[in-house]
């Protein structure tokens, strides 16, 4: 029988004062659990009401249409900045990283717990602009809409740039922590690819976000003081803050799905108990993923009137992109050939995301390419292709993920067939809510409307079932997952038989992560060469 | 291999094995936070380079307007400072505490004298109606939308200004721990980042000098 160690992180102190003032890699990862789990379901419901509304075709069937257009850029600035961002690295990246790494703690704990309550700063803005006027410029706070209607844009926009700084300092101490702090035997290529993930990451948390920083403060400028910089009529130039947005914007998307990317590379080792195809090439693949999502954000703007010459250089260079996306997924197929594969929930997950991604990425061949876009841009065929990334991708790396470490932060373990079945009210609602909405586009419904002809009428209603769907399996994964943390079974130290380091030690983990310090004696996936049995009891 | 917690050293956190990897973290640190302010700058430098190729002429006539003698002071001002605050940490590095002290003293009396000098120069531009956007009134600049370039000069040397104010907390933050004798010759490195950030805000300025002061 496993049981729970009486001495771990979450025994080590008691009270609320010891969870807010902690210094503990581990703990802080679970703060960041809990803030990004409530603003999700902020964001999901905001999701619900746009579905709500464009279930029939009647105007104001559920939201005012004035009211539309806030309720939209609601939905996509929180899940956007306050949850996809943050999600894997500041709690996963957070939790795992030290552990994977060997390490006691990342390099800097103070830093660590800054960035969270920077984080809940900058969320207090948001909710504060919410509760003031709110916005309806759409996540991406165009100019010169931005700059001159009568909402609470300079609260939304501050707490982009509060929460952009959060994410500099998690980027910043985890590029550090991975640099300087791996376990003896632990070489670059000893580490696991989750790793590799999250260090290509906090490149571009690093690297980019300083750039939508100060866009951010441009734009509170111009609307404090009329600078200009984004006013046509006083020789400014919109299509420059587009520039200056998805300068950094473009890397967000990476930002957003590279961890998860990581994610799938354990998952998919450990299910299949197999060694991963190809480390150095999904290792490598993560650094040109990186590298090339700076030069493609013209995409974002083919119809916005920049040169055409511009708009085929940065199309050609989008196609780059997919080169180093395929090479991680042709690696994790290849991985899957003649292993051992368990379809335990997150093996389910990781599947999922195979598929989703795909889907995803291979869309994003048709909007980067300049003739088709130009047909399908401001459709809903942008909205099903990002989400399908966004959604698809990074949120269900994130359930894989979270599904997969559960028992390693909790020490217990969820109801496995609850979870089975919410995983796969997750994949067919969310299927059901976007393949109707790539159908949608490609008829030609624009996105961002508050209503629609009757043509359009059953898709949408198709799609508003499958969210809801979605939306009740979600809820479901969180009543689980809650209740396994109180009355789960005891995991035991390695319920997957896995061979990275976090597996080696108690779970939940203690203080300092081990009881004496690790080395790397062999590689993360060595299944080839080590055999580990799984601590769950049957 | 780790040395036990009795002969650890005290300013040693519990998660490194020895001190100079926590000297290393710390300096890997600050040169990726430093790489972070360059692209902060950068976004300004974008928006400089933008509309001087767009209006050319507003450029150089409106700078003829900026003072290079107090702007050239000023360089001199902050590379001088420079210098007293790589002493301050030499003099740290020989244990020379009082002598830190002093260079420490001499640096941000050098901050303060960037700032005075700076207020002198703004002061003169709000009373000119030389002001960013829709605040600016002055004519007699030659050129299109004149006021673009004074957007741009307030929000550069702004956001540059502030970063000398961040750098006088800190340097009087660091006179504080040197007096309650934190630092030696065994550990001085938050002294070391602090002269690493100020030499970043000097080596900033040293750009935008040239940039908007002496377009010819």
């Amino acid at each position: 029988m496993n049981t729970i160690p009486e001495q771990n992180f979450l025994t080590a102190e008691k009270g609320l004062k010891s969870w807010l003032t902690t210094l503990d890699h581990k703990r802080i990862g679970i703060l960041y659990l809990i803030s990004i789990t409530f603003f999700f379901f902020v964001g999901g419901l905001f999701a619900l009401m746009i579905r709500l509304e464009l279930m029939f075709p009647q105007d104001e069937f559920f939201i005012k249409l004035d009211d539309f257009n806030q309720v939209f850029t609601l939905h996509g600035v929180i899940m956007i900045f306050l949850v996809i961002i943050p999600s894997v690295p500041a709690v996963l990246g957070n939790f795992v990283l030290p552990l994977q790494l060997g390490a006691k703690d990342v390099a800097f704990p103070r830093l660590n717990l800054a960035s969270w309550y920077l984080y809940m700063f900058g969320a207090s803005f948001a909710l504060f602009s919410i509760f003031t006027g709110g916005v309806d410029t759409g996540w991406t706070f165009y100019a010169p809409y931005s700059t001159t209607i009568d909402r609470s844009v300079i609260s939304m926009t501050m707490a982009v740039f509060i929460i952009g700084f959060s994410s500099i300092f998690t980027g910043l101490n985890f590029i550090v922590t991975i640099h300087k702090l791996r376990a003896p035997g632990m070489t670059w290529f000893r580490m696991p690819l989750f790793a590799w993930s999250i260090y290509a990451t906090g490149i571009l948390q690093v690297v980019a976000t300083p750039v939508i920083g100060i866009t951010v403060v441009l734009l509170v400028l111009e609307r404090l003081l009329g600078i200009g910089i984004f006013d046509p009529t006083m020789g400014g130039d919109p299509v420059l803050f587009q520039h200056f947005f998805w300068f950094y914007s473009h890397p967000a998307v990476y930002i957003m799905i590279l961890p998860g990317m990581g994610i799938i590379s354990e998952t998919i080792t450990a299910m299949a108990h197999k060694n991963i195809f190809g480390y150095k090439a999904i290792a490598y693949s993560s650094l040109g993923i990186a590298f090339t999502s700076f030069l493609v954000w013209g995409h974002h703007m083919f119809v916005s009137g920049q040169s055409e010459f511009a708009a085929m250089v940065f199309s050609f260079l989008t196609f780059f992109v997919a080169i180093p996306s395929a090479i991680k997924v042709f690696n994790w197929i290849a991985t899957l050939y003649k292993g051992s594969i368990s379809l335990d929930t997150p093996m389910l997950y990781t599947f999922s995301f195979l598929i989703l991604f795909t889907i995803g990425g291979l869309t994003g061949l048709f909007l980067g390419t300049l003739s088709v876009n130009v047909t399908l841009s401001d459709t809903y065929f942008v909205v099903a292709h990002f989400h399908y990334v966004m959604m698809g991708g990074s949120i269900i790396a994130f359930l894989a993920g979270l599904h997969y470490w559960w028992p390693k932060i909790w020490g217990r373990m969820y109801n496995e067939k609850l979870a089975k079945i919410a995983c796969g009210m997750v994949f067919v609602g969310f299927n059901v809510t976007f393949i109707s909405q790539f159908l949608l586009g490609l008829k030609g419904m624009p996105r961002r409307y508050a209503t629609f002809t009757s043509e359009f009428a059953q898709l949408n209603g198709f799609s508003s079932w499958g969210a809801f769907l979605l939306g009740a399996g979600l809820l479901l994964t969180a009543i689980y997952l809650i209740h396994a943390v109180y009355k789960g079974k005891p995991a035991g130290n390695n319920p997957w038989g896995a061979l990275t380091l976090e597996w080696t030690t108690s779970s939940p983990p203690p203080h300092n992560n081990f009881e004496k310090s690790p080395t790397a004696h062999y590689g993360p996936y060595d299944f080839d060469k080590i055999v580990v049995e799984s601590t769950l009891d049957d | 291999m780790e040395a036990s917690y009795s002969d650890r050293p005290k300013h040693l956190a519990h998660h490194f094995a020895e001190s100079k990897q926590q000297y290393d973290s710390a300096k890997l640190g600050m040169w990726l936070f430093l790489l972070t302010e360059v692209l902060l700058f950068g976004g300004l430098f974008l928006a400089y380079s933008v509309f001087r190729a767009w209006y050319p002429e507003t450029f150089v006539n409106a700078n003829k307007e900026l003072n290079v003698i107090l702007g050239g002071l000023n360089t001199i001002v902050l590379i001088t400072s420079s210098v007293t605050m790589a002493l301050a940490i030499r003099s740290i590095q020989l244990d020379r505490k009082e002598a830190t002290l002093k260079y420490l003293f001499v640096t941000l009396l050098f901050a303060f004298t960037f700032l005075v000098i700076k207020y002198f120069e703004y002061s003169h531009k709000f009373h000119e109606g030389q002001l960013p956007g829709k605040f600016y009134t002055f004519e007699g600049i030659d050129g299109t939308n004149p006021h673009i370039f004074f957007s741009v000069y307030f929000m550069m040397t702004g956001l540059h200004g502030l970063h000398i104010l961040g750098g006088i907390g800190v340097i009087t933050w660091m006179m504080i721990r040197v007096r309650k004798n934190e630092f030696s010759s065994q550990y001085y490195t938050p002294l070391e980042l602090t002269g690493l950030y100020w030499h970043l805000v000097d080596m900033i300025w040293i750009y935008l000098f040239p940039m908007l002061y002496l377009i010819r």
